[in-house]
Order: C-alpha cells, then sequence, then structure tokens
C-alpha cells in the first residue's frame, strides 16, 4: 500500500518534469506563411492541364475524367480540327466541388489532366473557384515529360497516316493472300 | 498619494493589475502549453503573441450574447456574476506587500474559505438554471466536487494557523521571517496544493467542465461575455490560489532586500501558476469516483494525522 502511494506520486512528479524538459525541446511547429513546407511531387492538389512536348493540347476531349469524377466538377465539349485532332471546346473544373482524389488523373488515357502540389487555393468569391481551359493549361508537360499520345496512338491525323505511330506494324490488308 | 493599506489607490492598484493578469493569463497559458506540447502557441498578433489577449476580447464581446428561451433567466445571468464578485472579494484580505492591501482582517484565511464556499453557488446556479442535461452533470459534479475538497482545504491550513497562532495573513507572512512553513508544513502544502487545483476546478480536477465526457459542463449554454465572465473568474481563481500558497507557505513577500517585497510576491505567484500550467499539460483527468474516493479515504485523513502531529510537535515543544 505504501509503496503504491510512493509509487504513483514519484510517477506524477516524473511527468510533471519531462514534461516540463519539453521546454528547451525543439518546437515541431512549420510556421506556414513564412516557411513553405514541404510538398511532395505526388501531392494531389490543383489541377492543371498539361501540354505535350510539340506544345500542343494533350487533352483529347475524352470524357474519361468527367466520368470517373465521384462529384462530378468536371465540364467539358469535344470538338475537332482540321488535321482530325480531337480537342476539348471547353474545359471546366469547379474547384468548389473538388476533393483532390485524383480519379481523373489516373482516368485520363493522355497524361493531359494532372494533380500538383499547389494546395493553396482560397478564393474570396465563389465564382472565383470555376476554371476555364485558359485558367488550367499551362505551359509544360507536367510530369510526363516525352509523351505525345499522337506520336504513339495508332488514331489517324493529317501528316500521321495508319502504321506511322511508334513501335506500330504497318496495316495488314486481311483481304490479301499474299504472306 | 501614499501607497497603504485601504487607500483607494492601493485597492485600484489590486482591482486593474488582478483583472489584467487575469486576462494576459489566456496568452500565457497558451503560450507555456504549446511550449510542453512541442509547439509554439499563438505567436502571431502582436509581439510573440503578446496581443492575443485583445484579438480574444474583441471577439469574446462581439458574440452573441444568448440566453436560451428555456433557461431560469434570473439566475442565469447572474451566476457568472457571483463567481467573479466572490474571487474578487477574495483578494481583500491578501497581503501583497507591508503597504499594499484592501483590508488588514484577523479572520483572512476564514474569509477566504467563505468566499471559497459561495463559489459554489455559482456554478450550481449556472448548471441548474441552464436547463441541459450537461450543465445538470456539470453542476452537479462541481457542487459534490467543491463541497468536498473544501473540508481538507481548511483542515490543511489549521497547521499554518496553528504555527502562526492567527488567522491574519499579515502575521502569517511575518512569522515566516525565520523559515517558511513548507518546511514544517509540507504535507499540508501538499494537500492544499491539490485541494486549490479542485477547488479552482482546473485541469487535472476539471471535472465539472470535461469536455470528452460533458461538453463543457456547468458553461454549456453559456456564450458571450456571460462565458467570458466563468473563463475569467477561472484564471482570477488561478491567481488567487498561487497567491495563497504563496502566502500561506513560501512566504508571501519575504525575500532578499535587492527586489522590492511585492516584487517578490509577484515572482513567486508566478511561479505557481506555471506550476498549475504545467499540471494542465501532464496530468491526466481521474474519473469522478476516482476523485471523490481520493479525497476522502485518502486526503482527509492524511490532513486530519498532519493537524494531528503538528498539535503534539507544538504542545511538546512549548
Amino acid at each position: 500500500m505504501v509503496k503504491l502511494i510512493v509509487d504513483t506520486l514519484l510517477s506524477q512528479v516524473r511527468t510533471l518534469w519531462l514534461v516540463f524538459l519539453k521546454l528547451f525541446k525543439k518546437k515541431d511547429t512549420v510556421e506556414y506563411p513564412d516557411q513553405q513546407p514541404y510538398m511532395f511531387p505526388r501531392w494531389r492538389g490543383r489541377i492543371i492541364l498539361s501540354r505535350d512536348p510539340d506544345g500542343e493540347e494533350r487533352c483529347v476531349a475524352c470524357n474519361l475524367c468527367a466520368v470517373a469524377c465521384p462529384v462530378d466538377c468536371i465540364a467539358l465539349q469535344k470538338g475537332e480540327m482540321e488535321d482530325g485532332r480531337w480537342y476539348p471546346e471547353f474545359f471546366r473544373i469547379n474547384f468548389s466541388r473538388c476533393i483532390m482524389c485524383g480519379f481523373c488523373e489516373e482516368a485520363c488515357p493522355t497524361n493531359a489532366i494532372q494533380l500538383t502540389p499547389d494546395f493553396e487555393m482560397a478564393e474570396y468569391v465563389r465564382q472565383d473557384m470555376v476554371w476555364e481551359k485558359e485558367d488550367l493549361l499551362i505551359n509544360g508537360t507536367g510530369k510526363y515529360h516525352d509523351y505525345n499520345f499522337y506520336r504513339v496512338a495508332g488514331k489517324q491525323i493529317a501528316g500521321k497516316d495508319k502504321g506511322e505511330a511508334l513501335n506500330e506494324a504497318t496495316p495488314v490488308d486481311v483481304r490479301s493472300l499474299l504472306p | 498619494m501614499e501607497l497603504e493599506i485601504g487607500s483607494a489607490l492601493s485597492i485600484g492598484l489590486i482591482l486593474g493589475v488582478v483583472i489584467i493578469t487575469a486576462a494576459l493569463l489566456i496568452t500565457v497559458e497558451r503560450r507555456l502549453l504549446g511550449f510542453w506540447q512541442e509547439r509554439l502557441g499563438p505567436n502571431r498578433v502582436g509581439w510573440f503573441g503578446s496581443l492575443q489577449v485583445v484579438a480574444d476580447m474583441i471577439k469574446i464581446f462581439t458574440k452573441e450574447d444568448w440566453v436560451p428561451p428555456f433557461a431560469d433567466k434570473f439566475s442565469f445571468v447572474i451566476a457568472p456574476g457571483i463567481i467573479m464578485t466572490v474571487v474578487l472579494l477574495s483578494f481583500a484580505v491578501i497581503p501583497f506587500a507591508p503597504n499594499i492591501g484592501v483590508i488588514d482582517s484577523n479572520i483572512g484565511v476564514l474569509f477566504v474559505l467563505a468566499m471559497a464556499s459561495l463559489g459554489a453557488y455559482s456554478v450550481m446556479l449556472g448548471g441548474l438554471s441552464s436547463d441541459n442535461k450537461y450543465a445538470l452533470l456539470g453542476s452537479l459534479r462541481a457542487a459534490a466536487q467543491m463541497v468536498s475538497y473544501e473540508v481538507f482545504m481548511g483542515i490543511s491550513l489549521l497547521g499554518v494557523v496553528a504555527l502562526t497562532g492567527s488567522f491574519n495573513m499579515r502575521e502569517i507572512v511575518e512569522s515566516q521571517a525565520d523559515g517558511w512553513y513548507i518546511i514544517p508544513q509540507f504535507i499540508g502544502f501538499v494537500i492544499f496544493l491539490i485541494a486549490g487545483v479542485a477547488e479552482s476546478h482546473r485541469l487535472p480536477f476539471d471535472i465539472p467542465e470535461a469536455e470528452q465526457e460533458i461538453c463543457a459542463g456547468y458553461h454549456t449554454e453559456y456564450s458571450g461575455m456571460k462565458f467570458g465572465m466563468f473563463f475569467v473568474a477561472e484564471y482570477i481563481g488561478l491567481v488567487l490560489i498561487s497567491s495563497l500558497i504563496t502566502v500561506l507557505f513560501f512566504g508571501g513577500w519575504l525575500g532578499p532586500a535587492f527586489l522590492p517585497p511585492v516584487i517578490w510576491f509577484a515572482i513567486k505567484v508566478f511561479v505557481f501558476i506555471a506550476f498549475f500550467i504545467l499540471m494542465r499539460a501532464a496530468v491526466p483527468r481521474p474519473r469522478y469516483d476516482q476523485l471523490m474516493s481520493y479525497g476522502w479515504l485518502f486526503l482527509l485523513p492524511l490532513s486530519l494525522v498532519n493537524l494531528l502531529v503538528t498539535g503534539v510537535i507544538i504542545l511538546s515543544t512549548q
């Protein structure tokens, strides 16, 4: 009984002493606006639309991101250029609904839509949270530097016929009997 | 105007300094708690966060002061006033320095204990009049806790009173000139410290307002400045308990002559305030029944034995 009382008392005193010593320890706080925290490259922050190495828009308006989006914050309209490329006529992300889940990035077949480590997205006016294609497009390739969809895909466009893409075999005429 | 006991200057000075200290404690506590949890605490407003009090005050004054329609209006409104008045009244008998004080009462210790008992009414009325189950539970706990810890809070002081032979706080301080009462009355000091924490319901004994169990306890329904008064009264109570410990066990204003007496008093009080905040940072809250059985089954017998032994020693050395 006496031992229990003494032990309990000493344990409390030791707790107090150990907590007191924390006064001299290095603090864990990151003083954010003055001191920027390190953001990991794969952080899921603000969404951008990237361009391919030739400077063209990567987005082919396939609508897969809009389908994958669980909160339906992406809206876009397909358009077609004279050379056969598809492109979005408008591309709109409502960031007040976006939950930064990254499903759009995973769904994108052309690596066009990407999430970046930028997390400072507060706005004073709610309407400013809606970003159009002009706001989303960046002058760069984002995370994938060499990828160009039309150069690797079999889609036929002006200046690149069937079978001329990278690693693509020339098409076979199935009606011919010749080997 | 001369500074003497009971002069208007002295009274005004005490009132002002006590309230300003209590308000500043909001910042000090948040900063110290931060340091003890390895973070920085509020440091944005003003120089190292010193103007945080002003920001908090602006916030609390501009909040809606809402009285619930189901509450008992009269007692709901007067409850925060009671605790504020009672705690401030207790400072009347505290001797800050040989020439600073409000009254030189020969029942000083009893007066403080009486005021501490009246403080229980505020918490009880506040909780009961709110007509809210959490507030009711909080006030039930508060009433039981304050009533039971008052018992041996008083008994633990009797050792000091017996050694001095007076209830007068000034005589208690003066009789410590050749040795503070912390040495002969160490057990009394520990019991008084614990009872003091429970009296001012600070952590680890903040069971009447335990956030994790019963929202905010007895002041769940309070908002705006009425909540602010409960809040500030708690800090004034903290200053009061620290002052009492200083006066009764640590020689009040006594100290080496290179600093004026009132500065010695302030330093000692601040050390105890910091210790109370350290307890908040370090010690977890006991369960309600643990608090009660600890009080009645351990501290009460201990304080009685302490009083008995003190009495025997005083009689045998006479």
